[in-house]
């Protein structure tokens, strides 16, 4: 079979790095290809290749068994190659149908856009992805797997030969995965290729038929997915040994911190906010990693950030070493030893234009100063050690953070959060979005936070860090625990057959996956309207 | 072929949602309307003057030229931009437009038309290809275009006077008691609406506001589209100036000072969202017929001079801004 888009040898450089080296991928029709590799290791650059972004220094692109060179991602999604971001990019505020037919629309007398027929046409593409939705409303009010359906549906529909996927699922409820991965195999089907880029390994073995893993901008292996072990794909990502990976295990969780007892460091009593939290106690005991399991909008961010300050509550307390903390402000919180590291890297964490010092010193300012005066040479101090201890890879504390790779804007974050000396750190998706060998780094540091005595929170949506990372598991649901699971129950079938159980037992067979993605407000408001 | 079954949507609890997200839409087109149907009523049971035919020909015509402005006002802002050289330009296109009279109709229509489409067509040009800020462009279009004007005017000394009577016919010849911008205004905010909504050029509008990076994604021509949208505004300024000069019989040269600010307020009470990606023809007429239903109204208080409707006006800006705040966070809980 001859492949529909292929790279021969591409190598593409930027000031200072070579980002591929001669990398080569063929990809044939019908086939679903697996791209992965550590951030940093040449996988965006490729995909930017193939799309038109970027013209390649040297090598070879060809599409249709003809040499190729997109100039724009217009002039190669023309060409038939559509790419479905991380981000859905669809214009939120106009319709459904407007957005999937944007260029298209069905026109009538004069040339003038027939909206009836638009909106016809739009249900009907989109009944083919699962998706059944008021074509008539915005995008926005639509769930974000639905709103993903719908630039997929868009992508197919201007004749596709092939879709790149980048990280598709990262927002997805496991039921919206499904039903991707159900539209992802009709497109094998009708012999669409997919090239499809993800740092979830089990799915790439559900949905993928071969796979290429690139490492430092060179191709480490490209072959059959079947027939490769996941602790052999995860050892050609790292770069490291086979039986390294072993020793030490997908995780790099130790659990050789001693298991705490004793008082709890902080206490949240019935915390409860109108449609988000419905009276959830959550305690943590210095040196004990507590981890907040559930599906996406079941109360576990807004848990955290309550505790934190960061969201008001309606009712509740928090208690820090027994003391009740002041509401609804993080000022409060970080003086009493509460840190919270937020989910959303990017809007909420990191300050992009800043430089690494800067931002790993801002929170603990306060306790850097005399009489309002910062000390530089404090600051430095405090800097250094948390670089070294973190190993933040930046070309000096002076770079801005925004050049950094997302593992090391992270570690970065946790440095900041550390250096107000914490008495407990509220970790959400630590290690979302960051390469194979900085989540390992982040998971040790969480161990040894623990080792010290830190009190940890964790959030986490891959059950199996869940699992291993954390003493203690609470199972959320519409905003109220729903479960506790200790010790030798802490299991990734327990935690699921918590969250299945009490939803099985209330939903009764109804559909409510839409209504969880959507949204945790959504969740909230439908237990006090139900 | 079968298609997976499950159901993506918020169907549970849709009946709820759908219905507060869809009261908010209403609201967010509509608001400006129910107001002025609102004012117009209070208007007619509080002041006696107030609700009669002529009180209301007075406004819809005073209201005309600010609506014709408004319209292209309309369509930069959906676009994510603002454009505030249109006060410059209306006047502008009035002084050209007398000056322009004593060689003929044609000649009155043509010049300031063809004036305010280069000044247009130049910021759209450098707003689309350079990336600069509109705010910023347009400013230095506002500065430029008044200082073009003065220089034509001799820094306003010199009044134009139309002395042909078949360009003042324009402003001034009425049809069932009302002037003749008033139809023009009617027909552009007609045709502007079938634009906006039933053509690829107003879909390309909405998108670009919406999301500039993914409608270039999707195919829709950013730059050439931009550039449209500066053109349309800047004519219609320069049209409002010249039918207001066939009004008036002359080029008035300190009128319109401001009048950008007046079009931007119509628009935003209108509906259309300041950040751009959301609004529409109707809501603009609302908000620019609203304004002049205001001043009316202030005008029938016999102690509250003209000056106080710019603080009515502001103040009802105001609250439409934090209005429209409100409706679109209960729009994005539901």
């Amino acid at each position: 079979m001859e492949p529909v888009l292929e790279a021969k040898g591409i190598s593409k450089s930027f000031p200072g790095v070579l980002a591929l080296d001669g990398v080569s991928l063929a990809l044939n029709p019908g086939e679903v290809h697996a791209l992965v590799g550590e951030n940093g290791a040449g996988k965006s650059t490729l995909i930017k290749v193939f799309t038109g972004v970027y013209r390649p220094d040297g090598g070879e692109l060809r599409y249709l068994g003809a040499p190729a060179a997109f100039g724009t991602p217009l002039e190669a999604q023309r060409a038939g190659i559509s790419t479905i971001y991380q981000e859905v990019n669809l214009v939120p505020m106009m319709s459904v149908a407007r957005n999937l037919l944007l260029g298209r629309e069905p026109r009538g007398r004069f040339g003038v856009i027939d909206a009836a027929r638009m909106y016809g046409a739009a249900e009907q593409v989109l009944a083919g992805y699962g998706v059944d939705a008021d074509v008539r409303r915005p995008l926005r009010t639509l769930g974000v797997g639905a709103q993903q359906m719908v630039a997929l549906a868009r992508a197919v529909s201007v004749d596709a030969r092939v879709v790149i996927m980048d990280e598709p699922t990262s927002s997805l409820e496991p039921r919206e995965v499904e039903t991707l991965f159900g539209v992802i195999r009709r497109l094998r089907e009708t012999g669409i290729a997919v090239i499809y880029v993800s740092h979830r390994l089990g799915e790439l073995y559900q949905v993928c038929d071969r796979v290429t893993v690139l490492r430092d901008g060179r191709l480490a292996h490209t072959g059959e997915l079947a027939e490769l072990p996941r602790l052999e794909l995860i050892s050609l990502m790292l770069g490291r040994e086979l039986n390294e990976v072993k020793a030490e295990g997908v995780t790099r969780f130790s659990h050789d911190h001693a298991l705490a007892d004793g008082e709890p460091v902080v206490e949240a009593r019935g915390l409860a906010r109108r449609h988000v939290l419905n009276g959830v106690d959550v305690s943590v005991r210095p040196g004990e990693v507590v981890g907040l399991g559930g599906l996406l909008g079941a109360g576990r961010t807004e848990t955290a950030k309550a505790i934190a300050g960061a969201l008001p509550i309606d009712g509740g307390q928090v208690l820090v070493a027994g003391l009740p903390l002041r509401g609804g402000s993080t000022t409060a919180a970080i003086r009493a030893g509460v840190s919270l590291l937020p989910e959303d890297r990017k809007a909420e964490g990191i300050i992009p234009g800043l430089s690494v010092r800067e931002n790993i010193a801002l929170a603990a300012l306060p306790s850097l100063a005399k009489a309002g005066v910062v000390s530089e040479a404090k600051i430095d101090a405090v800097v250094e050690i948390f670089m070294r201890r973190l190993k933040i890879k930046a070309a000096s504390p002076g770079q801005p953070v925004a050049e950094l790779s997302g593992g090391n804007q992270q570690k970065v974050l946790l440095a900041r959060l550390l250096a107000v000396r914490p008495k407990v750190v509220l970790l959400d998706e630590p290690t979302r979005g960051i390469d194979v060998g900085a989540k390992a780094e982040v998971q040790a540091l969480i161990d040894e936070l623990a080792g010290e005595g830190l009190g940890v929170l964790l959030i986490s949506s891959d059950l199996g860090e869940l699992v291993e990372g954390a003493d203690r598991v609470l199972v959320l649901r519409e905003g109220a625990v729903v479960g506790e699971l200790a010790g030798a129950e802490v299991t990734e079938e327990r935690i699921m057959a918590t969250i299945a159980e009490q939803a099985g037992a209330e939903q009764a067979g109804s559909d409510q996956v839409g209504a969880e993605q959507a949204g945790s407000e959504q969740a909230g408001a439908e237990q006090s309207g139900g | 072929m079968t298609s997976p079954t499950m159901n993506l949507t918020d169907q549970p609890s849709a009946n709820g949602s759908a219905r507060r997200e869809r009261t908010g839409r209403v609201l967010q087109q509509h608001g400006a309307l129910m107001v002025l149907a609102l004012l117009v009523i209070v208007g007619s049971l509080a002041f006696d003057s107030f609700a009669t035919a002529g009180n209301a020909a007075s406004v819809v015509v005073s209201s005309s030229f600010l609506a014709i402005i408004a319209i292209g006002m309309t369509f930069v802002i959906i676009s994510g931009g603002i454009d505030l050289s249109v006060g410059s330009l209306f006047v502008l296109g009035g002084v050209l437009a007398a000056y322009g009279s004593q060689y003929g109709t044609a000649v009155a229509l043509l010049l300031p038309l063809t004036v305010c489409g280069v000044v247009g067509l130049a910021q759209g040009l450098i707003i689309a290809r350079t990336g600069m800020a509109p705010f910023i462009v347009t400013l230095a279009g506002l500065l430029g275009v008044r200082g073009l004007m003065l220089a034509i005017s001799d820094e306003g000394a010199t009044t134009f006077l139309v002395r042909d009577p078949a360009f003042a016919a324009l402003g001034q010849g009425d049809l069932l008691g009302l002037t003749y911008p008033v139809y023009v205004t009617a027909a552009l905010a007609l045709a502007a609406m079938v634009l906006l909504q039933r053509t690829g050029f107003g879909q390309n509008v909405y998108a670009i506001g919406g999301n500039e990076q993914a409608a270039a994604l999707m195919g829709v021509p950013v730059a050439r589209t931009k550039v449209l949208v500066y053109v349309m505004s800047a004519l219609l300024a320069g049209l409002a100036g010249v039918l207001n000069a066939a009004r008036l019989s002359s080029g008035v040269t300190i009128l319109g000072i401001g009048l950008e600010l007046d079009a931007i307020s119509a628009v935003v009470i209108g509906g259309t969202l300041l950040t751009g990606g959301a609004g529409g023809i109707t809501g603009t007429v609302a908000g620019v017929l609203l304004l002049g239903v205001i001043q009316s109204l202030i005008n029938q208080v016999g102690n509250l001079t003209s000056a106080f409707q710019q603080v009515v006006s502001g103040a009802f800006l105001a609250l439409v801004v934090v209005a429209q705040r409100l409706l679109s966070k209960a729009q994005r809980l539901s």
